[in-house]
């Protein structure tokens, strides 16, 4: 997996709560595993009825369009449990989502996909809201030190512990996981004992 | 003499491998479903790591997100899911995976037939990468959604990773009338909590009127704990849970089945088990309720208006309300019942089982669909859509000027060619009234079976109980 220590860039503000994975990546996107979904993202929103950019949407425009971070707002990513969203955003550009909530799914899948999603609580995602504008939208974070910086703010944040390592080394959870395919294992043999109803299926 | 357990906390115990640090546990996996729109991405990398599927005998696949439902259909009926289908085939071909493909007689949505076929036993976990997966918590089981990287995970070890949930016991008490079925009970529920009430905790859903419930209604009501928050939502088995069970195909017999009932009756939650919350949520007198905005949250009875957004304290709640009137293209007091429709579709993993196709034929049997409403039944699976046919509900939808389709996600996600086109109304039995769900600029009005019944009938919406 991707490597994520530290990030400087442009943070997209889109701060609208509820925004769900629905809207994240449309449907259509998910049938051909070999579409680029970087060009479906926020489609209904990027694209009018006629395939046309619409102006208005921030990244539609400079510089959000070259943004690593988006700023959303509350219950960010809810929904269906696509984990294209997270690819969509990915693809995109964006390594980092700075919400006040998100759903729990999305969440746990940035992770899984190198992109640090990041718990403000509302007071400093206000604020910080407040200050990108007033910085040309500069931001930078600091995954080690756990610290957001823009203009002349600094907020720090919490992220669980094993996954800010995991971040931070690259490390694959998958991996991790086959270290322990023995006890994995060894557990299954018991189980098969104490619930033989489970696995009769496996010789059906 | 024990500590007196909970539900969840009985069916954790017996899964836990190990406790991984921050409170995520390895947990072992009983079943794992996959499907054509959210795996092939797992398959491959789980070859490209040079890993092997840990259990393929404990996973089945299904084919119904991109699949067509027109009479007939093939792999080919709706070309933008070819790719898809045709990798799912190759895929589960390779690995020794079980699937139901178009073509089978048991294929339908994965949350109808995992239970239909008793590939779902009570106290198992149960993963998939689906939201909606949670439906089979319905059996007593750990049910959960996640994203592709964990079915690449599962795949690799059968076991995934879980932080501990909290647990919410959410009491539910009163008993139905006429007209009003469990997915009036869950909007209610929505509406009442919020979309946010069940973040963080799994739920088990108790009370009087959840005894009451039959199965397949009981599985509507766990179905939709995703809306309200949770990826979970469990009721404990009982009687009617071992009875729907007996016999089906995947489900152990003999001596095997003796023994795992004996287990199941010891699952439910104790007396005096201690939830993290408790709440209550009385459902008596409830009328048919039915979706205006743009969450399943934003609902009120049949009979109620659309409301007024500056009738809203909070701020938050008055801005989502108006973004939500302008998206439905709604005016502030206005009747809900003077709500015109375009379209009307039963289907889905919520509600497109036998009982919700009877209950919907019995509102339309011997009358006729608004003339200028498209109405569609896509049972929500081809052993249901047989069912009814066998009892003739096919002939009463069709007679009534409904499509009889062939089963599939189809209208609730749009993903194939069932879409609402931009600009139309529909009332739907699905789950999820967001922005664009059922096709770019659709406008989603969500209902139990019957209530789009007769919302088809007279062309907008209506109460009822008016033809029970
Ligand atoms: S019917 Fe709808 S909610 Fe259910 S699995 Fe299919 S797309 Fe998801």
């Amino acid at each position: 997996m991707e490597k994520f220590v530290k990030l400087v860039s442009i943070a997209a503000p889109l701060l609208e709560p509820n925004i769900d994975t629905d809207a994240i990546i449309p449907a259509p996107f998910l049938r051909s595993p070999s579409l680029n979904l970087a060009n479906g993202l926020f489609f209904n929103r990027r694209f009018d009825g006629n395939g046309k950019p619409i102006e208005e949407f921030i990244l539609n425009r400079a510089p959000f369009s070259s943004a690593k971070v988006l700023i959303g707002g509350l219950n960010f990513g809810c929904g269906s449990s696509r984990e294209q969203a997270v690819w969509a955003l990915k693809r995109f550009g964006f390594r980092c989502v700075i919400a006040p909530s998100f759903g729990e799914i999305f969440y746990d899948s940035c992770f899984k996909n190198g992109v640090l999603p990041i718990v403000l609580n509302a007071a400093d995602h206000k604020k910080l809201a407040a200050e990108v504008e007033l910085s040309n939208f500069k931001i930078e974070i600091d995954l080690d030190a756990q610290i957001i910086r823009a203009g002349g703010l600094e907020i720090g944040f919490d992220v669980p512990p094993r996954k800010r390592d995991a971040l931070l080394q690259g490390l694959d959870e998958i991996g991790t996981s086959m270290l322990s395919i023995d006890a994995i294992r060894d557990f299954r043999s018991a189980d098969r004992i104490r619930r033989p109803w489970v696995y009769d299926l496996e010789t059906r | 003499m024990p500590q007196p357990a909970t539900m969840f906390e009985k069916i954790w115990d017996m899964h836990a491998i190990r406790d991984t640090g921050d409170g995520i546990y390895l947990l072992q996996v009983d079943r794992h479903i996959i499907q054509e729109m959210a795996c092939s991405q797992a398959f491959d990398g789980l070859k490209r790591a040079g890993r092997k599927i840990e259990c393929p005998g404990l996973t089945l696949g299904v084919t119904d997100h991109i699949v067509s439902t027109k009479a007939g259909r093939n792999f080919g009926s709706f070309e933008g899911g070819r790719e898809a289908l045709d990798l799912m085939s190759r895929n589960c071909l390779e690995n020794g995976i079980r699937l139901f493909d178009i073509t089978d007689p048991r294929q339908g949505i994965e949350h109808v037939v995992a239970a239909e076929q008793g590939f779902v036993l009570p106290g198992c976990t149960i993963v998939c990468a689906d939201s909606h997966t949670a439906t089979n918590g319905a059996f007593g089981t750990l049910s959960w959604g996640f994203g592709t990287s964990d079915v690449e995970h599962v795949m690799a070890t059968q076991a995934v990773l879980l932080k501990k949930p909290k647990i919410m016991n959410l009491v539910i008490e009163g008993s139905l009338s006429p007209g009003v079925f469990a997915k009036d009970v869950i909007l209610h529920v929505i509406g009442q909590g919020g979309t946010q009430l069940g973040r963080g905790y799994f739920v088990e859903y108790s009370g009087s009127l959840i005894r009451g419930l039959p199965i397949e209604a009981r599985m509507t009501i766990c179905n939709m704990s995703i809306e309200l928050g949770s990826r979970c939502g469990m009721i404990a088995p009982d009687q009617k849970t071992f009875d729907y069970l007996a016999g089906r195909p995947f489900v152990p017999a003999g001596a095997l089945w003796e023994q795992a009932v004996n287990y199941w009756r010891t699952l439910p939650s104790d007396p005096g088990a201690t939830f993290d919350k408790t709440m209550k949520i009385d459902c008596g007198h409830l009328a048919p309720q039915i979706t205006w905005g743009i969450t399943p949250a934003e609902v009120t009875g049949v009979e109620g208006r659309v409301p007024d957004p500056s009738s809203f304290s909070d701020s938050l709640q008055r801005e989502n309300a108006e973004k939500a009137l302008e998206y439905m293209d709604l005016k502030p007091g206005q009747m809900l019942s003077d709500i015109a429709i375009d379209y009307a579709f039963i289907g889905s993993c919520t509600n497109s089982r036998l009982s919700d196709l009877q209950a919907a034929a019995s509102v339309i049997k011997g009358r006729k669909v608004a003339p200028h409403v498209r109405a569609l039944v896509a049972p929500g699976s081809s052993t249901v859509k047989r069912e009814a046919e066998a009892l003739g509900l096919h002939q009463i939808f069709k007679d009534a000027g409904f499509e009889w389709r062939e089963s599939g996600c189809s209208m609730c996600l749009a993903v194939n060619d069932d879409q609402v086109p931009a600009g139309k109304r529909c009332i739907s039995s699905s789950n999820r009234n967001f922005e664009h769900r059922q096709g770019p600029n659709s406008r989603t009005h969500l209902a139990s079976p019957a209530s789009v019944a007769a919302a088809a009938l007279e062309g907008k919406i209506a109460d009822v109980r008016r033809y029970i």
